[in-house]
């Protein structure tokens, strides 16, 4: 397991913290302050019932956190479990924990407010546009930031379709 | 220091209290002579008048000490207990909790005066006495056991630094008093009220040296006196009516401070300046007066010093309290220990590994233990959590009585199972449930008293309410030997208000058509009352049992009454449960709901109305798939022999077919969390020994 939480620390005053995430070929950020923790791929206990895009529970030293498959709930092609597969624990409220699996994680990656473009949130042929909250620039490419809220409790996007 | 820190105090206390005064005054009722009661409730009456002044309730002061009048009168003879008082004096306690709701939720008391009640009560205590208003307030303050007590102030020190201080008050014109209180003897928040003479002091003027100091005072490092000095420009009575005013206080002694006098002969024997200080400044006079002791007054002027002083410590909500007997700690404590020991057994087979041969016999051995100490320590942790139901059922005697003066029908409401023992949390919830099962009954159940004698049966209408332990479950029952509920009305309504079509109707047993009634659609008084009188809210309570892990039945017997039984899960948090395999997955049942275990064989199965049934020693038992219901991909269906877990919800019975039986074990319940969209099926999880999660089902949502 990696404990990523010292990232904290060399934090640079101006500017917001992310880390970036891969999903495919995309890249995702997501803001540092929700992230509790990333943690390899583990055994995951399927729930009956519940959400198609919810894979199961898992047990973090002894707490029991729901995974979400980030991949299903954009509509893209269902996981593959690799070497670089990461959990990542997103903590909204401090009660309440969720699991995001995604394909790989890169880098923390700091953006002050002048390198990230607001999402066009009025675009009606991306679905996706609403788990967004900006695009961010930096010297390895494009950033979708994700509005982690609306990940975690919206509506499915794409995959009604 | 802060009032604040006694509220909960004062509110379990207070609670106690008044239900103290509920029981006793159904007493009274019965038994009006019953001179222990009275002197009961005079107790309970003056304790809460106490209690209600020291935190700076005061109109709730006012009101038990107007209910402390009337009993006081009822003691001494001069005057008897009557209906109308005990209605009277039933209102005054409703008008009491109200207060305390008000306390509970803002810590404040609220500002409903509850002027009528006090009139009432006055207007009896007078009429019975033929005495003027104020007379029964000075009968109280007799019985509290009055002596002079010596001016101690007279004995202060005073320091040269003080000494000067004294002069610039004189010359500011002030007044300077030696106090000493006396707190009464019974008196427990000797810091607090001690505190609320300061603050009512600090209102007039400035409390310039105490003995003993301040800190000590708040330390409660104190007999049942203190003294002070005091500045003010206010007059000795108006100082001595303030201090008085603040309750428990058993006497003020007060008298100007003769400055000269004590600082001339003990100056040199002071220690360092108090740093309470202020400067003053300009002329002087001093009232030049003997200091004698007060004569004994009673409590009765309004002090709005002191109150504000204590709604000032306005703060919200009070925490949940659980009173546990030393008892149950000791054994806590004992068993940590025991876990300790435990620990370092084990931590000692490890550092000695390799070295003897019966490592593995020992390590069992320590795990055996460890065992033990754990299951005892749950099941101690747990009795803490216990609270006896009737924390929540000691008020519905009162309310029975009243609902049967309101609806004009004899009632009686007997209760068993007090003592049974419910985790606190449950203990909250329950009580709304009952209340409402309880009205219910009284109000429709029950028929007239006229109608019952035409029945034949007793006019007196019965109402039962029983709690009883049954195994995993504490099963609390409302009964009542009334109309019952006319099954056959119920159906028609349903067809009728298009809940159920007729052919539905015809198909469903009574059971079933009773159910409706938990139904939402079904509880709007309106809609009921027709029918059978039933229905109203029970969804709600319902929904509200259902919430704490329970669950709610209800049988009927037309013209003999109805019951309805509410099973609550013992526990909540650890349990008992069979584990058991579904292909890949594993999962666990609650072993209270578990009945038998059955292997069935295949060709044993029947069909009826296309569902799988067995029939299992003369009983008919609906089998449940739980791997099609869970979507499990099925195992290997080619199998003769089915293992079935029989369940049961109340009467009913399904059986759970499984792929594999794991065993018995001990499990923490979690939550999955509120993201997860998780079926009713599913009760939770847990973790197990491999840290491997497993689900929990709810047996109750599947049957």
């Amino acid at each position: 397991m990696e404990d990523i939480q010292g990232v904290h620390n060399f934090g640079i005053a101006e500017g917001k913290q992310y880390i970036v995430v891969c999903l495919g070929t995309e890249q995702y950020g997501i803001d540092i302050k929700y992230v509790d923790n990333i943690v390899r791929n583990q055994r995951i206990t399927r729930v009956p019932k519940a959400q198609h895009y919810f894979k199961g529970v898992i047990n973090l030293r002894g707490e029991i956190i729901p995974v979400m498959s980030l991949r299903l709930k954009f509509g893209l092609a269902p996981d593959e479990f690799t070497n670089a597969t990461r959990i990542i624990i997103i903590k909204l409220e401090p009660q309440s924990a969720i699991g995001i699996i995604v394909d790989e994680v890169k880098e923390v990656v700091t953006l002050d407010s002048g390198s990230i473009d607001k999402a066009n949130t009025s675009d009606p042929s991306d679905p996706l546009v609403q788990y967004l909250s900006g695009v961010g620039k930096h010297s390895n490419g494009l950033i979708s930031l994700l509005n982690i809220s609306a990940v975690i409790v919206g509506r499915e996007g794409r995959d009604v379709v | 220091m802060d009032v604040s820190q006694y509220l909960e105090i004062f509110i379990d206390e207070t609670k106690e209290h008044l239900q103290t005064l509920s029981d006793q005054l159904m007493i009274l009722e019965q038994e009006p002579e019953n001179m222990d009661t009275i002197n009961e409730i005079f107790r309970a009456a003056h304790s809460l008048k106490g209690m209600a002044g020291t935190m700076g309730y005061k109109r709730m002061q006012r009101l038990t000490h107007d209910m402390e009048n009337v009993f006081q009168e009822i003691r001494s003879g001069n005057m008897t207990v009557k209906p109308e008082l005990v209605d009277v004096l039933f209102r005054g306690l409703d008008a009491l909790e109200g207060y305390l709701a008000n306390i509970l939720e803002s810590s404040d008391e609220g500002t409903e005066d509850n002027e009528e009640i006090i009139n009432t009560l006055n207007g009896i205590a007078d009429a019975a006495t033929g005495k003027v208003k104020e007379e029964p307030e000075k009968s109280v303050s007799e019985d509290v056991p009055k002596e002079s007590g010596a001016a101690k102030y007279e004995n202060i020190q005073i320091s040269d630094y003080e000494k000067n201080t004294f002069d610039k008050a004189k010359a500011q014109n002030e007044n300077i008093f030696g106090i000493t209180v006396y707190l009464h003897e019974t008196c427990i928040l000797k810091v607090a009220r001690a505190f609320l003479v300061f603050k009512a002091l600090e209102e007039l003027g400035e409390v310039i040296k105490s003995v003993p100091d301040i800190q000590d005072i708040e330390d409660e490092k104190f007999d049942l006196d203190f003294s002070l000095v005091y500045f003010t420009k206010e007059s000795m009575e108006k100082v001595k009516a303030a201090v008085e005013n603040v309750s428990e206080v058993d006497e003020v002694v007060i008298g100007p401070f003769d400055t000269s006098d004590n600082s001339e002969s003990k100056t040199e024997s002071t220690s360092e300046p108090e740093p309470i200080k202020k400067e003053a400044e300009s002329e002087k006079a001093v009232k030049q007066t003997p200091a004698k002791p007060a004569a004994a007054q009673a409590v009765a002027k309004p002090a709005q010093a002191k109150q504000q002083a204590a709604k000032k410590q306005a703060k919200p909500a009070v925490g949940r309290t659980v009173r546990v007997d030393i008892e149950k700690l000791d054994v806590l404590m004992n068993l940590v220990s025991e876990l300790i020991i435990a620990k370092n057994g084990l931590v000692s087979i490890n550092s000695a590994e390799g070295e003897s041969k019966n490592d593995a016999a020992a390590f069992n051995e320590q795990i055996e233990y460890l065992e033990s100490v754990t299951t005892n320590l749950h099941e101690s942790v747990m009795k803490v959590r216990m609270v006896p139901i009737e924390s929540v059922v000691s008020r519905f005697p009162r309310m029975i009585r009243d609902l049967s003066k309101k609806l004009g029908k004899k009632m009686e409401l007997h209760m068993t199972g007090e003592e049974t023992e419910l985790d606190r949390t449950v203990i909250d919830e329950i009580g709304d449930p009952l209340q409402h099962l309880l009205r219910n009954s009284a109000d429709h159940g029950l028929e007239s008293n006229e109608e019952r004698i035409a029945l034949g049966k007793e006019e007196v209408g019965n109402i039962y309410l029983d709690a009883y332990q049954d195994g995993n479950n504490v099963n609390i029952e409302v009964r009542d030997d009334g109309a019952g509920i006319n099954i056959e009305k119920v159906r028609n309504k349903a067809i009728e208000k298009g809940t159920l079509t007729a052919e539905q109707a015809d198909h469903m047993s009574d059971k079933e058509i009773i159910d409706l009634l938990f139904r939402p659609s079904f509880s709007t008084a309106e809609q009921v009352t027709d029918v059978s009188g039933r229905g109203v809210g029970l969804d709600v309570v319902k929904t509200k049992i259902e919430g704490l892990g329970g669950n709610i039945e209800c049988k009927t017997v037309i013209g003999e009454g109805s019951s309805f039984i509410i099973r609550l899960p013992l526990t909540l948090a650890i349990i008992q449960a069979l584990m058991v395999e579904l292909g890949p997955e594993k999962y666990a049942i609650p072993l209270g709901s578990i009945e038998t275990i059955e292997d069935v064989l295949v060709t044993d199965i029947k069909s009826v109305q296309t569902k799988e049934v067995i029939n299992l020693r003369g009983t008919v038992i609906p089998l449940i798939r739980l791997d099609q219901i869970l979507d499990i991909k099925a195992g290997n269906d080619d199998v003769d022999i089915l293992t079935v877990v029989i369940v049961k919800k109340g009467d009913r019975l399904a059986g759970l077919v499984v792929d594999n039986l794991i065993g018995q074990q001990e499990i923490v319940i979690k939550s999955i969390g509120s993201y997860i969209n998780c079926s009713k099926m599913i009760g939770g999880a847990t973790i197990l020994g491999d840290g491997e999660i497993a689900l929990i089902l709810e047996v109750n949502a599947l049957v």
